[in-house]
């Protein structure tokens, strides 16, 4: 036996270093990643705008509307789930929220709810064919992305004769709901957009969620090993379902700040876009086949592609070049997460 | 005479037309090790089940404490006080230990609903438990699946009785383990014997059995074949006993034909 009243070291355990801990850290490539392409991008700008806030109001504005989702995809994925109907999401809300004040005469405010209540139902209906059926949760959102997709267009052009709807300013309190969800606010000089803030609040709570409370525990642990999980007492399926809700409604509040900020909706809108959440919570050290993960990854996942998206025109570079560079980012990212995590954990396992 | 923690009382239980329990009978007593015997396809996996509450039985009685149970979920069964730790599916190895260790059971903090977790009392029981136990580890931060197998086993043995299992189930706890391992996770079933948990040890292995247990039955094919005492058998007669007897005889024999 050993010794228990005085804590002795056990021998066989070395030291962990606060390097290594950090390096534990599954957002930590990211992050490193971050201030690499950061630096690189500070260097090759031709503009001089890149590192003032200007650029950063810039970067962040593209990067908030994936981050926002892309959290949540990552929470998701962590439970072992995908929804690949995140991205048209965004436009069937956003064309939903139109439709119902243009067509129907909808305040903005009920229109807004009755969004976000309709979006919860599809994500729930996402959440319970997976979890009902058995299916892989990537056919089950393939379906529905595609449902969706054509729905979107039938529809749209069903009341607008076109692939827009617009007019959304006509409904009572268009204003007030720009206020929150479509604004812009001054920082040093600068316009930062207010999905900003929305992002920000966002990662902060879902990291919470999911590293302070018992629902986050039941993630890991539906994600990490169903079975087990199931055995220890977690509601492994209403966990999986809530995930699913929450993705869905997370991309109805994108889709409602965008249908705002234009006064309009695309048909086509977030079509392919629940590839760059997938791409910004691998990067952020989400591990696809679940378990491991964190939310802030995701969120300095989405950031990256901020920095791609306007790194690359201010260094004067051609744009089209801006999908090839996301690729190979995601394939490094990924393949330096496996390395550190690998060397963090020791040898073992 | 003591009430038994768990009784089955003429248990059957079929799947369509296989009987995979025929008319079991078996008493586990608080404070002892019962330790349940058998060959592959004797109906080990089923009598866990049972046990455990993921099957219901198709005829006879089940009892807790002496009183019916009808349990529709493991979850009843948890409630009940007893606590299965399956082989391979006891931990989630991705997690750290503290977070496995209190998986399904957090402690929570402030305003219950909001499900915070109290993650240093939580960090801080791990520990005092585990080194109750006689395991000392240091860090339960580590993701559990970087401990050795009789490690993972003795935390999920530690977890189910600091959760107050009144009956601890053990499927097969030593069987993909070495022996050193083995030895490690059977100290912890005396550990739990010792705190006044009815355990139940579920094995192929009658050298391991024989090491800790008070009471041994025997199944094989369904049925319960055998009901030992410790003290009033030996070793030899439960190996024998549990291959079969006559058949071991015979193999031994057509063994050694071979061998010459």
């Amino acid at each position: 036996m050993t010794d228990t009243t005085t804590v002795t070291k056990d021998e066989r355990i070395s030291n962990v270093s606060f390097v290594t801990n950090i390096m534990r850290r599954p957002e930590f490539g990211a992050l490193l990643g971050a201030i690499v392409i950061y630096v690189m991008f500070a260097v090759v700008d031709t503009t001089g705008q890149f590192t003032t806030l200007q650029g950063t109001a810039g970067w962040t504005d593209f990067a908030s509307p994936i981050g926002i989702i892309a959290v949540f995809v990552a929470l998701l994925m962590i439970a072992g789930e995908f929804d690949l109907s995140s991205g048209v999401m965004v436009g069937t809300s956003g064309l939903l929220l139109g439709i119902l004040v243009s067509e129907f005469g909808w305040g903005i405010w009920p229109a807004i709810a009755f969004t976000l209540v309709f979006a919860a139902g599809i994500g729930l209906m996402n959440g319970l064919l997976v979890i009902k059926t058995g299916l892989p949760s990537f056919i089950v959102t393939l379906a529905t992305f595609f449902v969706l997709k054509g729905a979107n267009l039938a529809i749209t052009k069903g009341f607008t004769g076109s692939v827009r709807v617009s007019n959304i300013d006509q409904g009572a309190g268009f204003e007030d709901a720009r206020k929150i969800f479509a604004t812009t606010f001054d920082l040093g000089g600068a316009q930062f957009q207010i999905t900003v803030v929305w992002w920000i609040v966002v990662t902060i709570l879902a990291t919470w969620l999911l590293t302070k409370t018992t629902f986050g525990n039941w993630i890991f642990a539906s994600g990490g090993d169903a079975n087990a999980a199931r055995n220890a007492g977690v509601p492994v399926r209403r966990t999986k379902v809530t995930l699913f809700v929450m993705t869905s409604v997370a991309a109805a509040l994108v889709g409602i700040m965008l249908a705002l900020r234009l006064n309009g909706m695309q048909a086509g809108q977030g079509v392919g876009q629940e590839f760059y959440y997938i791409i910004a919570a691998a990067v952020g050290g989400t591990l696809l086949t679940g378990g491991s993960g964190s939310a802030i990854g995701a969120s300095i996942g989405a950031a990256i592609m901020g920095l791609a998206a306007i790194g690359i025109p201010f260094a004067l570079w051609d744009q089209d070049w801006v999908s090839t560079f996301l690729g190979v980012i995601l394939f490094s990212a990924v393949l330096v997460n496996s390395f550190i995590s690998r060397k963090a954990k020791g040898a073992r396992k | 005479m003591t009430t038994p923690a768990l009784e089955l009382v003429n248990v059957t239980k079929s799947f369509g037309n296989v009987t995979a329990l025929n008319n079991v009978s078996l008493k586990v007593e608080p404070g002892t090790v019962t330790c349940v015997l058998g060959d592959n396809g004797a109906g080990k996996s089923t009598l866990i089940k049972v046990l455990a509450g993921v099957h219901k039985p198709s005829s006879g009685e089940f009892l807790v404490e002496g009183e019916h149970a009808d349990f529709a979920s493991p979850r009843d069964a948890l409630h009940r006080g007893i606590a299965t730790v399956f082989q391979d599916l006891a931990t989630v190895a991705l997690m750290s230990i503290w977070r496995n260790f209190f998986l399904g059971n957090e402690p929570k903090k402030w305003w219950k609903p909001l499900g915070i977790m109290d993650t240093k009392l939580a960090k801080e029981i791990t520990k005092k438990e585990l080194l109750a136990m006689g395991i000392d580890l240091r860090d339960t931060n580590q993701a559990i699946g970087t401990l050795s197998g009789g490690e993972r086993q003795a935390v999920a043995i530690a977890r189910a009785v600091h959760f107050g299992a009144k009956v601890l189930i053990l499927d097969e706890p030593t069987s993909a383990l070495g022996v050193r391992q083995s030895g490690i996770v059977l100290k912890y079933v005396l550990a739990a014997r010792d705190r006044g948990v009815a355990v139940v040890f579920i094995t192929h292995n009658p050298h391991h059995a024989f090491l800790v247990g008070d009471r041994f039955y025997l199944l094989n094919r369904g049925r319960m074949i055998g009901d030992y005492q410790r003290g009033k058998v030996e070793l030899d007669e439960l190996i024998t006993a549990m291959a079969g007897g006559a058949e071991l005889e015979q193999l031994t024999h057509e063994i050694q034909v071979i061998r010459k």
